[in-house]
């Protein structure tokens, strides 16, 4: 795995922004408001945060279903075009996974239809049946002729998600994109779903960008992971690392409210702010459990929490963190 | 005396396709005070459970067995006594907070209902009431003139936690009070229900399918499969050292973060659970069982003392003596 993650991203965001007009002329909202991330081939990369925190359009905007307002999207190194053409070759690459199965499969289609329907979008026509076969087997469907003429609705959820997980195969696609992949899920069949996308990784060297608020998901999978908050990445690096010994104070606060965590509960108050209205300074010193005790004053860090912004984290493998009070802790390691 | 005794309980829907058993037996008792978490999969009969307990079951439900609430038998009570321990004895929390609340209502309205109607307080004091209780649950009194819409996922379940207390309760049901919240929400939630309960010396029995949750919030765990308790015992004991296999299934399904064992080894069950109308014969867990024994559907083994901690109990013919072969029917045993 680590020769993998050293080689040319496959998929990237570069400085991406993206902003979208508020509903009621409360000014713009900055969903994505700066992130750089790097996926490599064979890599599973985790994205978490909170809702509201801009992953899912992040997730949006890389597979192209959304334009970045300022930044751009990276393929393979060239820069994602955003004509129809373009996009469809773009999508064979990099398919999307949703969450709720039971609403991203048209429930008067067959499984057989549901899988076939990228093939015949991309003209793939000639070896239809062998290559739905392929990929309801992939994805653990087994015998897939049995399930070919099977409706959405008789079949279990683990099932459902299995089809979905099916359709993004057929094109054999380098990356998936998957939203949330088991949270509709009963936790008995979630770890099986996630140990198919491990497997596909093992097998066909399927990278992948997992979109979730579940660290545990992020602990049994992921080789990175990425924290966003309010539109951007806070910290990123091996899932060993920042899931173990945390050094920005929001990843502290989430790993601390898990059910079984060491140490006591973290509870930040309050609701995650409005990304109409990001704070000034670090984005997170409103609700800073370290400003808020006197450890920030301490470390000098204070007034840079209220007044400078820590900046845009580099794309990339490395370990990083976007806080004041962490990086003066360490500063010769951590540059963001 | 315990507060809630549930004894033998069955719940059975009657369907065009025939009679469907959603709980199959399910006896347990809460305590004055005390926290059970009742854990389970989608169709397992936890919400059955729920709405078993107040009998809010639709017409299509059949009921047999006792679940006695204060001394009083819930399931023979009158209609009139029923509304009585409704609200003032037993209230619930439901899942969703968006559906279960009037949208064209202010929330303050809402919660002066109970009030009005239960303890005859007139309109002024219901609604000052009403206020005391939003700023219990943290929220500021003026928002009892919001609207539901108006209110974030977590508001909205803080305005059901203030109407479940509303008219004083003895104890809360809360089903999936946390699902679809975020984690710091969730855990704020659950810091409330855990304050409010241990202030006001409540019973509570939450209902998850958050095995991880119920282990960290409740005393005592129970866990069902199919319509019957497979495993309970104390919180520690079931979420750490399960005997029964669901039970184990269901503890490794939750990662602890940091642990190596969970580490790229996500941990699932072959299989779903099974259909209640086309329930496997014997133990109803033994399709999906990594350990079953030849015998094993044949058997259906009821809860046995097993595990550490008091009261500690398992369904499975592995904590039997003897690995429960006596009680294989003949025909089976000579086959």
């Amino acid at each position: 795995m680590s020769e993998s993650i050293q080689s040319a991203p496959i998929l990237s965001a570069e400085d991406v922004h993206v902003e979208f007009e508020a509903r009621r002329g409360g000014g713009r909202a900055r969903a994505v408001d700066g992130v750089n991330l790097d996926i490599a081939p064979g890599e599973i990369v985790a994205l978490v945060g909170e809702s509201g925190c801009g992953k899912t359009t992040l997730a949006r905007t890389l597979l192209g279903l959304e334009r970045p307002t300022s930044g751009r999207v990276l393929h393979r190194g060239a820069p994602l075009a955003y004509t129809s053409k373009a996009l469809k070759r773009f999508r064979r690459d990099v398919q999307l996974v949703l969450q709720d199965p039971s609403g991203s499969l048209n429930p008067r289609h067959t499984v057989y239809d549901a899988v076939a329907e990228g093939l015949r979008i991309h003209g793939d026509v000639p070896d239809e049946r062998e290559r739905v076969a392929d990929a309801l087997s992939r994805a653990g469907l087994r015998p897939p002729e049995r399930f070919f003429l099977r409706f959405p609705h008789e079949l279990s959820g683990g099932q459902r998600q299995r089809v979905v997980i099916a359709g993004a195969l057929v094109l054999e696609p380098n990356v998936i994109v998957a939203d949330e992949p088991v949270a509709s899920l009963d936790a008995s069949v979630r770890g099986e779903i996630l140990a198919l996308l491990l497997r596909l990784r093992d097998d066909l060297g399927l990278a992948a960008l997992v979109v979730t608020h579940d660290l545990g998901l992020a602990w049994n999978i992921a080789d990175r992971v990425a924290v966003m908050y309010l539109g951007r990445i806070v910290e990123t690096g091996p899932v060993e690392k920042i899931l173990t010994a945390p050094e920005h104070p929001y990843t502290q606060a989430l790993l601390s409210v898990l059910p079984e965590a060491p140490g006591s509960p973290v509870v930040l108050q309050g609701e995650p702010p409005d990304p109409t209205r990001i704070p000034s300074g670090c984005r997170f010193h409103l609700r800073c459990p370290v400003l808020a005790s006197s450890a920030a004053a301490a470390a000098g860090v204070d007034d840079a929490c209220r007044g400078t912004d820590p900046g845009v984290l580099a794309g990339g493998t490395a370990t990083q963190v976007a806080c004041h009070y962490a990086v003066s802790l360490a500063p010769s390691e951590q540059s963001p | 005396m315990a507060l809630l005794e549930v004894s033998d309980l069955t719940v059975t829907y009657r369907t065009a396709g025939g009679d469907v058993p959603a709980v199959r037996g399910v006896s347990f008792a809460l305590d004055a005070g005390q926290k059970l978490g009742l854990a389970g999969e989608s169709g397992c009969g936890k919400s059955t459970m729920a709405l078993a307990l107040l009998r809010l079951l639709p017409k299509t439900a059949r009921l047999t067995g006792e679940i006695r609430f204060d001394g009083e038998d819930l399931l023979t009570m009158s209609w009139g006594r029923l509304r009585a321990v409704r609200w003032a004895g037993a209230s619930i929390v439901f899942q969703g907070a968006m559906h279960s609340l009037n949208a064209v209502q202010r929330i303050g309205a809402q919660i002066a209902e109970p009030i009005r109607l239960h303890s005859r307080a007139g309109e002024a004091a219901a609604r000052k009431r009403a206020g005391e209780l939003l700023e219990h649950v943290g929220l500021p009194a003026r928002r009892a003139d919001a609207y539901p819409h108006e209110l974030s996922g977590g508001q909205r379940q803080r305005v059901m936690i203030a109407m479940a207390l509303a008219c004083d309760p003895k104890l809360i049901v809360a089903d999936e009070p946390t699902t679809a919240l975020d984690v710091m929400i969730q855990a704020q939630i659950l810091t409330l229900i855990e304050s409010l309960v241990a202030e006001q010396g409540i019973s509570l029995l939450m209902i998850s399918h958050d095995l991880s949750v119920l282990a960290d919030t409740c005393d005592r765990l129970a866990v069902m499969y199919a319509g019957r308790i497979v495993e309970e015992g104390p919180a520690a004991a079931v979420f750490g050292a399960a005997r029964h296999p669901y039970g184990q299934a269901l503890a490794a399904a939750f990662p602890r973060i940091g642990d190596p064992a969970s580490r790229r080894r996500p941990q699932g069950l072959a299989g779903d659970p099974p259909d209640p109308a086309e329930l496997p014969p014997g133990c109803a867990f033994h399709p999906r069982c990594a350990v079953r024994l030849d015998h094993c559907d044949a058997v259906d083994p009821s809860l046995w003392p097993a595990g550490s901690g008091e009261g500690a109990r398992a369904a499975c013919v592995r904590v039997l003596p003897d690995d429960g072969l006596s009680l294989v029917p003949a025909a089976k045993e000579s086959a």
